[in-house]
């Protein structure tokens, strides 16, 4: 059948906006970014002039080898890395039974219930996670009811506040909604004749989860798990306003080098890092889902 | 002891009764059809023997074990789905070898069970390709290699040619045929398409309005439907139909309505002034310019004709207004069709021809 294609200028009209503005937005601050990087960090902060005075030109890879050879930075991505990944797996385990609820609800309360889901976000970002701090607090309840029972056994106070646990509670409280919306849509198309099938041909109903449904919802698994483990990596606000000393994570570290420390270049080094590292594993993703999809 | 027994079963949704008050015994070795228009409860009445739904009243007994308590995955009885309901992100021989497993076969006889499932359905070497990869008929057979492998005491079949076009589906019929009496295993095949259901069975359930209608060999169900329904829903049919005038020893004369006397070979109890029916298949009635040779005979015009090529279907309004459809077979003649439209003609049948339904 003969389709009618629009004319080129018509989808230049069309997606030209949107990429002006990824142009002029993403792809050259990025390449600011990137020149940054090579350049060397000037005396008062900020960066050293393009070319010193003696008419050289002044790039140079100082940060990058800064990068390579020391290892508490390593180690701050290592630890970034292993925050982001317990927030996506709890985060999966929360968001599954969840959004495999919602997608066998009656459909006229589907909506209602994703409406839930998504509800947070109508409050402000920081204003939920200062609502953490009060809910942590150690003059709150939970606190307060943890302590008791430890006292019970003689254990001391813990601080629920400016900890790892903190954290992570709050990470993975600001990430759910972003595992639930791919993992329902995904699970919303599964045909019912399979499970039915799978029934039929001798499957009880922890076989038809492990064998049928589980495989089938793998490339919602992999979207949310890159919706909510990139945003995790680099955020910073949640271990700024929640976490303890020690719990200084990569964005942490690049808000510092160009706010703080004003070393602009090696911010951008570890900009370029972060940036590389979510690239990677968004396309790795991309390339399972749509192996799994192929299927599906 | 019957295979399966169905015993007084009825189900309801609501108000409305989907299945009411079946009873059937089906043998071991059989291929049992049940035929019927949509929504006359043959679906449901299959999902209650694969165990998807139980009865609000009834017995379903297979081997004489009750199966009220088994939900499906502990019923020895497979089902082959109309939407095929191939696991799509496994290989034609993963999904095969999905029961097995389900079963605990050992690996180590897995993988000749799984040859021979294919060998079945004719799939040798598709062991690799993908559900997405395969046709329709493809599809289909690898629903029925993986729904046989593990050897099933009976296989249920919903509609599995319905997604089909017509020359696949009669290719598939005659596999089925042989694939049934290659593996002995008793099938339940569901379908609304008459002929289908006329090729492929040894036996008919003729369902409608969630009841029963008739129970009997295909031949049998064709040439002596027990009610209007089953004459009418099975091939073409004339039912001509009035009250009965006299009633002999063999022979029962119904004045049918707009036509006139009809005579039929019958034994009934029917006294004269009961109404009654008789079906006469088109194909029995002889048609010629003049001379009349049987029993009952009317004269009438050609109204319209369906050319089919191999046959022509010839619809005739008699002189009493009643309509007749009468079918002849092209071969006999030396033109392409005996009659034009206008045609007058002369339609007759012997005795035996029709058959007599008390109503």
């Amino acid at each position: 059948m003969e389709t009618r294609r629009p004319s080129s200028l018509a989808r230049w009209l069309v997606s030209g906006p949107p990429l002006l503005y990824l142009l002029v937005f993403f792809a050259a601050p990025t390449l600011i970014m990137v020149l940054a990087s090579f350049r060397s960090p000037g005396e008062f902060g900020g960066l050293a002039p393009l070319v010193d005075e003696t008419g050289k030109l002044d790039l140079n890879v100082d940060s990058y080898v800064r990068f390579a050879t020391e290892p508490v930075f390593i180690r701050v991505f290592v630890k970034s890395a292993g925050y982001a990944a317990l927030t996506t797996l709890v985060c999966l385990l929360l968001a599954y039974p969840l959004a495999m609820l919602i997608a066998k609800s009656p459909k006229k309360y589907r909506d209602l219930l994703l409406l839930l889901v998504i509800l947070p976000f109508w409050s402000n970002f920081l204003i939920r996670i200062y609502a953490w701090m009060i809910i942590l607090g150690p003059n709150a309840a939970l606190a307060r009811t943890i302590n008791g029972v430890l006292g019970l056994f003689g254990a001391g106070p813990v601080s629920l506040l400016f900890s790892a646990f903190a954290v992570l509670v709050c990470l993975v409280y600001v990430s759910v909604p972003f595992m639930v919306l791919p993992l329902y849509a995904n699970l919303e198309k599964h045909d019912q004749a399979l499970l039915d099938a799978a029934q039929d041909l001798g499957a009880n109903a922890w076989q038809r989860f492990w064998r049928i449904t589980f495989p089938l919802s793998l490339p919602g698994v992999y979207a949310g798990a890159a919706l909510v483990f990139i945003p995790a990596l680099g955020i910073f606000a949640i271990p700024d306003i929640l976490g303890g000393p020690e719990d200084t994570l990569i964005g942490n570290l690049i808000k510092q080098q160009f706010l703080e420390t004003r070393d602009w270049p090696f911010g951008s080094v570890l900009s370029i890092v972060l940036t590389a590292a979510a690239l990677v594993l968004a396309g790795s993703a991309a390339w399972v889902g749509r192996r799994g999809a192929r299927h599906a | 002891m019957a295979l399966l027994d169905i015993q007084g079963v009825t189900r309801r949704f609501g108000d409305f009764t989907a299945v009411d008050n079946v009873s059937l015994a089906i043998e071991a070795g059989e291929f049992f059809t049940l035929l019927g228009p949509s929504g006359c409860g043959k679906t449901t009445l299959l999902r209650m023997i694969a165990g998807f739904d139980l009865p609000d009243a009834g017995r379903i007994l297979l081997n004489g074990e009750d199966l009220a308590g088994r939900p499906p995955e502990l019923r020895p009885v497979h089902t082959v789905f109309q939407s095929y309901a191939l696991f799509p992100h496994m290989s034609v021989e993963g999904n095969v070898a999905f029961p097995l497993q389900m079963a605990r076969v050992p690996a180590s006889e897995r993988k000749t069970r799984i040859e021979g499932a294919l060998e079945n359905v004719r799939l040798q070497g598709f062991n690799r390709r993908y559900p997405h990869e395969l046709s329709g008929g493809q599809k289909q057979r690898v629903a029925i290699a993986r729904a046989l492998v593990t050897h099933p005491t009976m296989l249920l079949l919903d509609e599995p040619l319905a997604a089909l076009d017509a020359k696949l589906r009669e290719e598939l019929q005659i596999e089925l045929i042989n694939l049934q009496k290659e593996v002995g295993i008793a099938f339940v095949y569901v379908t609304h398409d008459q002929t289908e259901a006329l090729a492929l069975s040894h036996r008919i359930a003729v369902m409608n309005q969630a009841r029963v209608e008739q129970v009997d060999e295909p031949s049998k169900i064709y040439g002596f439907p027990r009610t209007r329904f089953v004459a009418d829903f099975i091939g073409h049919c004339n039912l001509l139909s009035g009250p009965v005038m006299s009633n002999g020893a063999d022979v029962v004369t119904v004045d049918v309505d707009k036509l006139g006397p009809v005579r039929v070979g019958a034994r009934s109890s029917l006294a004269s002034g009961q109404r009654a029916s008789i079906a006469l298949r088109p194909e029995k009635i002889r048609m010629a310019v003049s001379t009349a040779v049987d029993d009952n005979h009317f004269r009438g015009t050609v109204r319209d004709l369906l050319y089919m090529g191999d046959v022509t279907v010839y619809r005739v309004e008699t002189d009493g207004g009643a309509r007749i459809e009468a079918l002849l077979a092209n071969s006999q003649s030396g033109r392409a069709k005996f009659f034009e439209v206008g045609d007058e003609v002369e339609m007759s049948w012997p005795v035996a021809a029709g058959h007599f339904i008390e109503e």
